[in-house]
């Protein structure tokens, strides 16, 4: 088929009186990494369990290869790789028992499970843990073998809760060059995160705020907003720091060993710069991250939507 | 003179059957530092947190906590220290203020006491408002300072904090660590482990585990200065087939992908940004210097021992 291999149009659904999701409309190509991002309770978990057909949307619909994700049963099945935060491994088997078991369930062939399964656990760095039983495993290797499981039956559309949360630095970038190898042999792919710099590795970054989609854009295309700059700030006191981050035109700060990376609106940046020279201090500026971005986006006060 | 290390531990082991999760660990943290543990996925890092709280016995070694040893009197070790872990271990069918009433009776504070501290440890992480809320229907960031509350009701002179921000959105992460940086001007020690590599910058020192072992100990600088030499470079718009180019190119220690960009570690003043740019073509390629993260030490050491380990 053309088009997209999953979609969701006008998404909505309540839980008694939160609107949990609020008309939510994307569509994900084959080939494409689609990363959702937002606060805690923006909504991301509910996009996904409606999207995995687990959830029944107030209104509106979700497309998985142009199917109701809830209703067209096996098809839907063969074609659609789930992964929540909490994927339920059976405790007491082990990782290869965990592996065969999965393997069964989507009717593998065996020789098929035995060739993914080497090269998933090689790619996750559980091979040396086979023998290991699930409930023995550490919070990051546990949501390895869970994707790991949920990749074997080499789904068309892969849906993924947080998949990262609890992983190690290095699996990490693993996991994402699994993701992005799947990607590039035309799987779709829609996932969450709490990690900026994952965001940056999607295709697109769809950001939720309050169950609305504010954004969906290239990371290319969100870092180019030509109102904001973003600098380096460095002070020869605390108190200096104190003053220049209180400045109107300061959106949002992180700090960073001993200096500050800010958000500023362009239009005042001059200004700021100015005043923090005459205390001796300087700004530098940088290219704008996700986490500024994010920060400026989602605050509260509803200056940056 | 320097004060007696808070933390302190002697060639510590721990067995698990023939699997040896920690090896001769040897290392010692002050009061009020913050002391960051990283390493990768079963490092080791949980066993030695479960350890150093009186949870689990060493196979070999010695491990002193708060003057206390931990062989000897765990009781005592678990009395004095705070623990928060990932799966926050709050009730969810009651309120925030019940929660904090609960573990201050647990251990053994009077109520007079535990309200006192409930109060000023709620408005502490801002939930003074909502204190009433079931904890269940508070969201995750706030659940997450709750139970921060909840580890330190009973003013422990130490925080043992694993992976406290796991899967925590980044406002959310910020409030916590100024949190934990508060803590820690009032005296309180932390011994914290994380996967976001962002964070360590926050801390004091950090040592950093692979394969039971413990790899390296120092300052965020100290690391960096000691593991990233050279200068780093971000590249941006490059094509992907940009990372065996650099990598070949002379004096280029270290090329990486970061997201759609790829980070170069090169000799000291062999390069500079416009003639890495030149090398790749230009066109909509963007150079700029960089900052080495903890991410590329972490990158660095953890490789290196997966080498050793080959070698």
């Amino acid at each position: 088929m053309t088009g997209p291999l999953l979609t969701a149009d006008s998404l909505t659904r309540r839980f008694g009186s939160l609107v949990a999701l609020d008309g939510l409309s994307l569509a994900v190509d084959a080939g494409e990494l689609f990363g959702l991002v937002g606060p805690d309770g923006a909504g991301k978990t509910t996009a996904l369990r409606l999207l995995a057909g687990q959830l029944r949307p107030d209104r509106g619909a979700a497309r998985v290869l142009g199917m109701d994700p809830a209703r067209a049963g096996e098809t839907v099945r063969a074609a659609l790789g789930y992964v929540p935060q909490q994927f339920s491994l059976y405790g007491d088997l082990s990782v290869q028992e965990n592996i065969d078991f999965f393997g069964a369930m989507f009717g593998l062939r065996r020789r098929d499970i035995e060739e993914r399964a080497e090269e998933l656990l090689r790619l996750t760095r559980l091979s040396h843990f086979r023998a290991r039983r699930a409930d023995a495993l550490s919070g990051g290797m546990y949501k390895k073998l869970s994707i790991a499981c949920s990749l074997l039956h080499r789904p068309r559309v892969l849906l993924l809760d947080e998949p990262t949360n609890g992983v190690d630095p290095v699996s990490r970038r693993e996991l994402w060059q699994l993701l992005q190898r799947f990607a590039s042999e035309g799987m779709a792919v829609l996932l969450t995160t709490a990690y900026m710099d994952e965001a940056a590795r999607c295709h697109r970054v769809g950001l939720l705020h309050q169950g609305r989609l504010i954004r969906s854009q290239t990371p290319g295309e969100m870092r180019k907003d030509e109102k904001l700059a973003c600098f380096w700030l460095e002070t020869r006191t605390r108190e200096d720091a104190e003053a220049a981050l209180a400045h109107p035109a300061v959106l949002t700060a992180v700090v960073q060993g001993r200096r500050h990376r800010i958000l500023v609106k362009k239009e005042s940046a001059e200004e700021l710069s100015r005043r923090v020279r005459e205390s001796g201090g300087r700004l530098t500026e940088t290219a704008p991250g996700f986490e500024d971005l994010f920060l400026f986006y989602t605050r509260e006060d509803g200056r940056g939507a | 003179m320097e004060p007696e290390p808070i933390i302190e531990t002697e060639e510590l082991i721990r067995r698990f059957g023939d699997f040896t999760a920690i090896d001769r660990v040897t290392f010692s943290v002050r009061q009020g530092e913050i002391f960051g543990f990283l390493g990768a996925n079963g490092a080791g890092k949980s066993t030695t947190i479960r350890i150093l709280c009186g949870l689990l016995a060493p196979s070999a070694g010695r491990a002193r906590v708060n003057g206390l040893d931990v062989s000897r009197e765990p009781e005592a070790v678990k009395r004095s220290i705070g623990y928060m872990s990932q799966k926050f271990s709050l009730y969810l069918d009651l309120s925030a203020e019940e929660n904090l009433a609960f573990f201050g009776g647990a251990y053994g504070l009077p109520p007079r006491v535990v309200r006192e501290r409930a109060g000023e440890l709620l408005s502490r992480v801002g939930l003074a408002q909502r204190r009433e809320e079931l904890t269940g229907r508070l969201p995750g960031g706030l659940r997450q300072r709750l139970a921060l509350a909840a580890a330190m009701v009973h003013h422990p002179r130490i925080l043992f904090l694993d992976e406290p921000t796991s899967g925590v959105d980044p406002r959310a992460r910020q409030v916590f660590w100024s949190l934990i940086r508060q803590a820690a001007r009032d005296g309180v020690t932390v011994f914290v482990t994380t996967h976001a590599l962002d964070e360590a910058e926050y801390c004091d020192r950090i040592g950093l585990m692979a394969d039971g072992r413990l790899r390296a100990l120092d300052t965020p600088e100290g690391l960096k200065r000691r593991y990233l030499p050279g200068e780093t470079f971000v590249i941006e718009g490059a094509p992907p087939r940009a990372a065996e180019t650099l990598s070949a190119l002379p004096g280029v220690l270290r090329v990486d992908s970061a997201g759609a960009a790829w980070r170069l570690r090169a000799e000291t003043g062999r390069y500079d940004a416009e003639g890495l740019a030149e090398r790749l073509g230009r066109g909509p390629v963007r150079v700029e210097p960089g900052e080495p993260t903890l991410e590329d030490v972490f990158l660095e050491v953890v490789s290196g021992a997966a080498q050793g380990e080959n070698a």
